[in-house]
């Protein structure tokens, strides 16, 4: 084990973004998709705070907080649009969600 | 002793995150979510480990603490586990969605590669207390001033937003 460079966290970031880019495609639960996006989110994160440190310069921590903030608002609408098509369809699962299909 | 702290938390990070959508714990959505906590944890440590210590605190606060609480309360409402345990079978959209994502991770990480190289982090002589509250207050309130009052009006839209969503009425107007 040598010492922990910028491309080991970067490595980190790469694996759980590629996680979440697995889960949003196969899963078909609506929640379990937004999980996955608020895990590629987090990956995200991680890859603006190493440059951040890889540099020296906070700025990037700045980013990260702005994509916080974002995942906040996403969530709150996401679950608020998830609850109304349970209200409607009685049935998250995606797949099963084709009123649009031509 | 800091090439110790950082294997533990990038391998629960990862164990974790996969924890949250591969098969084994990610058919019951209240597994997947409290995965989703545990390395939401993780990856609070690991901007511990990069001196973001004030990210750190928000990552806990913010992602753990509300963000994930609003998911483990909805799955808990919903109570979906019966629909959910559909036996795990391989299909093709799962091949095709596991080469993509190997093509998609490969070309961000050559793109990484040229970037970073496998350069060490940057030194912090002359940063006093990187990452702390007042260094990044600092930055926040003087660069990005305008942003974050837009910040703030983007989370007064999206309450406001998924009030009117979440209520009946409205909802059946659009039918």
């Amino acid at each position: 084990m040598g010492e922990i460079t910028v491309s080991h966290y970067l490595i980190v970031a790469l694996m759980l973004f590629g996680f979440g880019l697995v889960g949003l495609v196969t899963r078909k639960n609506a929640l379990v998709k937004m999980m996955s996006v608020e895990l590629m989110l987090n990956a995200a994160n991680l890859v603006l705070v190493t440059y951040s440190r890889f540099r020296g310069d906070e700025t990037g921590q700045i980013m990260a907080f702005f994509v916080m903030a974002l995942a906040a608002a996403e969530a709150a609408v996401g679950i608020a649009l998830v609850l109304n098509v349970l209200r409607h369809h009685k049935t998250i699962d995606l797949d099963r969600l084709q009123g649009l299909e031509g | 002793m800091e090439q110790i702290v950082f294997w533990v938390l990038a391998l629960g990070a990862l164990l974790s995150g996969a924890a949250v959508v591969l098969p084994p714990f990610g058919r019951n959505p209240l597994h997947a979510a409290l995965s989703l906590v545990v390395c939401l944890f993780f990856l609070a440590g690991l901007f511990l480990t990069l001196s973001a210590s004030f990210l750190a605190a928000m990552q806990v606060l913010v992602y753990a603490g509300a963000i994930m609480v609003l998911f483990v309360f909805v799955v808990m409402m919903l109570n979906l586990s019966s629909s959910e345990r559909s036996p795990f079978q391989v299909s093709l959209i799962k091949i095709g969605a596991g080469l993509s994502t190997l093509f998609i991770v490969g070309k961000l990480a050559k793109t990484f590669w040229l970037s970073a190289g496998s350069a060490a982090p940057a030194s912090l002589e002359g940063h006093q207390g990187f990452g702390s509250i007042g260094n990044v207050a600092e930055i926040l309130f003087r660069q990005f001033l305008l942003p974050f009052e837009l910040t703030s009006l983007l989370l007064l839209v999206a309450v406001v937003a998924a009030v009117i969503v979440a209520r009946n009425k409205i909802g059946r107007g659009i039918d």
